[in-house]
């Protein structure tokens, strides 16, 4: 009896350990189920929207240098200073041009005394002429008269009309002087305005963002002495990536992260769509402004902005994790009977954190795999796995 | 009948199934090894997978981009587009590199991918979705969903987790996309490009004093990176992708894998010398393994040659010894087989490379040590038929 009890257990062994294996084999090895975790059609709110890296930049920059090449003369702001419109900001030295100037002046003011001359010369000549053609009238009377010869008379008719051309060419004289007077006075003028040019206006209230040019350098034309910006006219000169470009417009709403506070979300509005396109990125430009510009922005920093487009209500949605891709047609895994069964759908809008909005193809009550522990076939058999 | 094999064993169980599982530890290394072989191979797979490429597009003259360098311009797969048979094509981009916080740093191999395309094998969280600052972490990096992990400039949070992506060499996958891991290739450290701008500044001929505007243009030329590794194209159905390869070697002047060579190179070029290593190193542990086998079933037979005698004396007959013999052999390789299965399939998940226990692997390796076993027990028969039944009584 003793010796069955005994065979009998090592029998109950070799059994238990042959079932074991077997077991093994059906929970772990190949022939087991894979394991999954299903999902179901999920019904709720969507909010898409898209996400891209911009810089922070000005919409109103200005640069602020001279128009001819010169040596920077004195500078009366300073990096960071406010300016207002039509400040003078520096100058440049004018070399030469003060001379020039008072030359003109006075140059303007010798023709002037030439005008003076050449009005006397003009009434000398008129006088002259009236004279002579008076003489002329009386002799041609006397002549009628026979009390001169014709011979004299017509010598004085000469006379007259040489005053008369005399007059004319003191006429012409003082025409001429006029226009150099009015030359004269224009380039007094030009000068003038060449020596305002010297002056740095500021174009507009702004920001001194950077003194790039100290007093005493020499520059050539349109060098940047300062650069003002706008500070209202911040925004985010975003990228986006073609693909999702076509449902952004001027108004939408967004957040904006910035770099130097990556905690912190702002507010801000699509403010333009930039018309020209990176060809080479295949990214577009978005320029998204600030609802209220903070402090201490500063110029090409890092920002992450997301541009949120309408929400769409209560649609069918599934986690974009579910969504597979079968000779580049899209489906899900729908459990049936315990063996999975590709079924192609028709997507929507998909969102940022992985929803995926499902416009056809299954029904709410289909149990869909999800996460499956080996690659999905047509027909496998699968097992539920509880979530963690 | 009575089973001769059955009493035997059962007299001295205890030393007969610790005789089976030594056999049986033995049988899990050399199954370890065929395991670690097979997981190289795999692992070659496992980037095939994670591609889902008909053709991998390269440098022109590369085995790229894992086995040699490759780059191409990542505006050249537009070109590819054209051509007839093109379904898809997409650019991609690798490179191996240590990430993770300063404790835990994992070497992994990021691939730059296009953020809209699906990834496979994800068991956790989601595809990637936005076009910067996400990653997508194998398991066996250890990163979990919502990490934030720094790669040089900038914070990418894990949003999924996938299960079996690794690189030919074993490191575990990180997706990230694409215009990410072209930054990531190609940034330099802040100090160096700092200096790069001074001295593209100070080249009168990049910097000229008559145009201030210029070097902004040379600047953004220099710091900026439009190349990748390789670019994948899938086919349009109908069509032979070693002849849409062709095609594209012909034109387009690159040179172009259908997937099968692919693999030739990931297994046969980037991996082979590991593997003829591990092969050679799998084909002496079976040797050995068979021979330890089959001693220790021929001198099970041997130290049991008295008693045998004494079987004969009393007139069993010879085919009953011979089952007997037979029997323990089988029963010996079962247990050893059975208990190195086991084994492995615990401890294969320690090992740090990917192991694949293959089903066929495994019924070869039971096929060899049964076939082991009734080789050294015929050895065992021939010595103990011959052996006199006096020898009981006179031993």
């Amino acid at each position: 009896m003793k010796l069955f009890n005994r065979h009998f257990l090592y029998t109950v062994t070799f059994v238990l350990l042959v079932a074991g294996v077997l077991v093994l084999i059906l929970v772990k090895g190949p022939l087991a189920p894979v394991s999954v975790k299903v999902v179901q059609l999920q019904r709720g709110d969507l909010h898409p929207a898209v996400f891209g890296v911009g810089t922070v930049e000005a919409l109103r920059s200005y640069r602020i240098g001279p128009t001819r090449a010169g040596r920077l003369l004195n500078l009366h702001v300073d990096h960071g200073d406010y300016v207002k419109k039509g400040q003078l900001l520096g100058e440049m030295d004018p070399v030469d041009l003060p001379e020039r100037l008072k030359a003109a002046a006075l140059n303007t003011d010798k023709i002037e005394h030439s005008v003076e001359a050449a009005e006397a010369a003009v009434d000398e000549a008129r006088e002259r002429y009236h004279q002579a053609r008076k003489e002329a009238v009386r002799y041609r009377k006397l002549v009628e008269k026979k009390q001169v010869s014709q011979e004299l008379a017509e010598s004085r008719e000469s006379e007259a009309r040489a005053a008369e051309d005399k007059l004319r060419e003191m006429q012409a004289n003082l025409a001429g002087v006029k226009h150099d007077l009015e030359r004269a006075s224009e380039e007094y003028r030009a000068l003038e305005a060449q020596f305002a040019d010297l002056k740095l206006i500021s174009p507009a209230d702004g920001l001194v963002t950077a003194r790039e040019v100290e007093p005493g350098s020499v520059i050539v034309a349109g060098t940047p002495v300062l650069r003002i910006v706008d500070p209202d006219s911040f925004w985010i000169h975003t990228r986006i990536d073609q693909v999702h470009s076509g449902q952004i417009q001027v108004g939408q709403n967004a957040k904006i992260e910035l770099r130097s506070h990556p905690d912190e979300k702002l507010g801000g509005r699509v403010k333009r769509v930039e018309l020209i396109a990176d060809s080479l990125t295949e990214e577009r430009w978005v320029d998204v402004g600030f609802n209220s510009v903070p402090e201490g922005l500063s110029l090409g920093m890092l920002a992450n902005v997301t541009i949120h487009m309408a929400t769409l209500n209560q649609v069918d949605w599934l986690p974009s994790a579910a969504i597979v891709y079968r000779q580049g047609r899209a489906g899900v895994w729908v459990i049936r009977e315990g063996k999975t069964d590709f079924l192609p759908v028709s997507i929507g809008v998909r969102t940022l954190d992985g929803k995926v909005q499902i416009t056809r193809g299954i029904a709410t009550t289909d149990r869909i795999a999800i996460y499956p522990a080996k690659p999905l076939k047509e027909g496998v058999r699968v097992a539920e796995m509880p979530d963690d | 009948m009575i089973s001769l094999a059955y009493r035997d064993i059962g007299n001295s169980f205890g030393r007969y199934l610790f005789t089976g599982l030594g056999i049986g530890l033995l049988i899990g290394v050399t199954l370890t090894m065929a395991g670690v072989f097979r997981g190289m191979v795999e692992d070659g797979r496992a980037l095939l997978t994670a591609a889902d490429a008909d053709i991998w597009v390269v440098q022109q003259n590369t085995l790229g981009p894992f086995a040699e360098p490759s780059s191409l311009p990542d505006d050249f797969y537009r070109g590819l587009l054209t051509l007839e048979g093109v379904d898809q094509a997409r650019n991609i981009a690798y490179l191996t590199l240590e990430i993770g916080t300063a404790e835990n740093k994992v070497r992994v191999m990021l691939q730059g991918i296009d953020p809209s395309a699906p990834i496979p094998r994800l068991v956790a969280g989601r595809p990637l979705t936005r076009p910067h600052y996400e990653l997508v972490v194998d398991k066996r990096s250890g990163f979990h969903l919502g990490d934030v992990i720094p790669i040089h400039r900038h914070r990418y949070k894990v949003v999924g987790v996938t299960e079996g992506m690794r690189s030919p060499s074993g490191d575990p996958m990180v997706f990230l996309p694409l215009k990410d891991a072209q930054e990531i290739q190609f940034l330099k450290d802040n100090d160096a490009v700092y200096r790069d701008r001074k001295r593209l500044q100070e080249n009168p001929r990049l910097n000229p004093a008559a145009n201030p505007g210029l070097i902004d243009d040379v600047e953004t030329a220099f710091f900026s990176n439009h190349r990748v590794n390789a670019i994948l194209v899938n086919v349009r159905s109908g069509y032979d992708s070693h002849r849409v390869a062709a095609e594209i070697k012909k034109w387009l002047r690159v040179t172009a894998y259908p997937k099968d060579e692919m693999e030739q190179i990931l297994i046969g070029n980037l991996i082979a010398m590991a593997s003829k290593q591990i092969g050679l190193f799998l084909v002496i542990l079976t040797i050995v393994t068979a021979a330890i086998i089959a001693l220790t079933v021929y001198s099970m037979t041997q130290t049991k040659l008295k008693e045998i005698a004494v079987l004969k004396l009393i007139g069993t007959p010879n085919h009953l010894i011979s089952r007997m013999i037979l029997l323990e052999a089988l029963g010996l390789g079962l247990i050893g087989f059975l208990s190195g299965k086991l084994a492995v399939t615990y401890w294969a998940p320690l090992f740090p490379k990917h192991v694949v226990m293959q089903v066929d692997d495994t019924l070869r390796a039971l096929v060899i040590t049964l076939l082991i076993c009734v080789l050294a027990s015929i050895a065992g028969i021939r010595s103990a038929l011959a052996v006199p039944p006096s020898s009981a009584i006179g031993g």
